[in-house]
């Protein structure tokens, strides 16, 4: 048995990153997410938008070329390149909720087996930090999620039910976290690529929610 | 030609009264009208609800966070009630948890459109970001096509503070980059627009017709920001 390992949040994203299709427009969320953008695969035109009304920006900027009028979502400044086109806060969220965007990759407290999930509200801290999350979750053609697979306790994330306040009802179609690469079916989350030295029953130890291992479960794909 | 150039930020913002509405741009620290906030923070408005993309950051740049600070504000209305990392605690966050401020938690896309519709003249409407959670308890909800939505209404300001890259006479505006973010949206939603401007304010008709972001008939009043102002 190999040795066992967490995955990195780097390998996380990067997994993620590879269920990227030419021509995709991806929203990548604040935080973790932004990591997918350090994959890239030379074969496929990704065009990246970010809620702050532009799309198809290129990578972050070098020290001595930052522009301070170019930012992604996150304040990073970032690089601008051929084709990129920038637009009001209303025309980006009309991209948005018109269904122009392909897949938003996001953070998230919890998911549920329904593709429920959780990420701005904490009841125990007053207010909640909502951003354009809740529009991109109602409106992107496709929610994957990047999260570690547990708690900083040690408690489950993938949940049968979210006990925190939602997001968005149903909408999550694949999950990468430290443990493993998973989709979430009509019958509820789905082993798909495990972490390496991991075994499905260990994943399912750390987890609430009923897993179904794929008849094709796979070790996890590290980028090449 | 009605004169819209101020010679000052202060002059431009003299008359903003206790208890109105402050649309205030700006994502990320861009596009963000920290010249005409300065200048509010020292002109002392008091009972102000303020409309802003969030409360104020933890960095020293002044921002809406500002005048939340010195207790101008008595409400704010935005997309981030809570900092998205809890050891960022900002002055509203504290002011928040001691009841100190009131305020109203808008998504993103929402309060943009919420902006954009008090600017078009429509009474509100439908979307179906936030059904299903519990920001949409409360709100009339519509099946559409098969969707649900909910109701949303107009969100209009007495007073917008802009941030522009390049501006004329008549009060046309340009922006640059991800700069225009909330700025067009506020310059057309309030009653009287203040805008402060990145480069020399240019004459009528030097600006060509095709680029203009805002016209000018929604701006008011211009200032160039001073060599010696704020330029992040």
């Amino acid at each position: 048995m190999a040795e066992k390992v967490k995955l990195e949040r780097q390998a996380m994203c990067d997994r993620l990153a590879m269920e990227f299709e030419e021509g995709w427009i991806v929203n990548l969320g604040v935080g973790m997410p932004t990591l997918c953008s350090n994959y890239f695969d030379p074969d496929k035109e990704i065009i990246n938008h970010a809620e702050n009304g532009v799309v198809g920006y290129g990578p972050l900027a070098k020290e001595g070329e930052e522009d301070r009028h170019l930012v992604n979502a996150g304040g990073q400044k970032v690089t601008p390149r051929p084709g990129m086109a920038c637009v009001h806060h209303a025309d980006s969220f009309m991209m948005i909720r018109g269904g122009m965007i392909d897949v938003t990759v996001m953070g998230a407290y919890e998911v549920a087996e329904n593709g429920d999930f959780a990420n701005w509200r904490i009841p125990s801290r007053k207010g909640g930090g909502i951003g354009g999350a809740m529009d991109l979750a109602a409106g992107a053609k496709r929610v994957f999620i990047a999260m570690e697979h547990t708690t900083r306790e040690g408690g489950p994330k993938l949940l049968k039910k979210c006990t925190l306040p939602i997001t968005a009802p149903g909408v999550v179609k694949m999950l990468a976290t430290d443990l493993g690469l998973f989709e979430i079916t009509p019958q509820g989350f789905k082993l798909v690529e495990h972490a390496p030295g991991w075994t499905p029953e260990e994943i399912q130890e750390q987890t609430e929610a009923k897993l179904i291992i794929s008849d094709d479960l796979k070790e996890f794909r590290f980028r090449s | 030609m009605k004169n819209k150039v101020y010679k000052n930020m202060d002059d431009a913002v003299a008359d903003i009264p206790d208890g109105v509405t402050i649309l205030s741009p700006g994502f990320s620290g861009v596009g963000v009208p920290r010249n005409l906030l300065a200048a509010l923070n020292r002109q002392g408005a008091k009972g102000l609800t303020g409309v802003s993309n969030n409360a104020g950051t933890v960095d020293e740049n002044v921002d809406i966070g500002t005048l939340v600070e010195s207790g101008q504000m008595k409400k704010m209305i935005c997309a981030f009630t809570a900092s998205t990392h809890p050891s960022q605690v900002t002055p509203f966050t504290r002011m928040y948890n001691n009841d100190e401020i009131d305020a109203e938690l808008v998504p993103q896309g929402t309060l943009a459109e919420r902006l954009r519709s008090a600017a078009a003249g429509i009474g509100g409407f439908y979307t179906p970001t936030s059904v299903g959670t519990e920001l949409a308890e409360g709100k009339e909800h519509r099946e559409i096509n098969g969707r649900m939505h909910v109701l949303e209404f107009p969100l209009p300001g007495d007073y917008a503070l802009v941030r522009a890259w390049k501006a004329d006479t008549a009060g046309n505006l340009v922006f640059r980059l991800t700069q225009r973010n909330f700025n067009p949206l506020m310059a057309m939603a309030a009653t009287v627009t203040i805008v402060e401007v990145e480069n020399d304010i240019v004459e009528a008709g030097e600006l060509d017709p095709d680029i203009i972001h805002v016209p000018g008939i929604y701006v008011d009043r211009l200032v160039r920001i001073p060599e010696d102002g704020i330029w992040v």
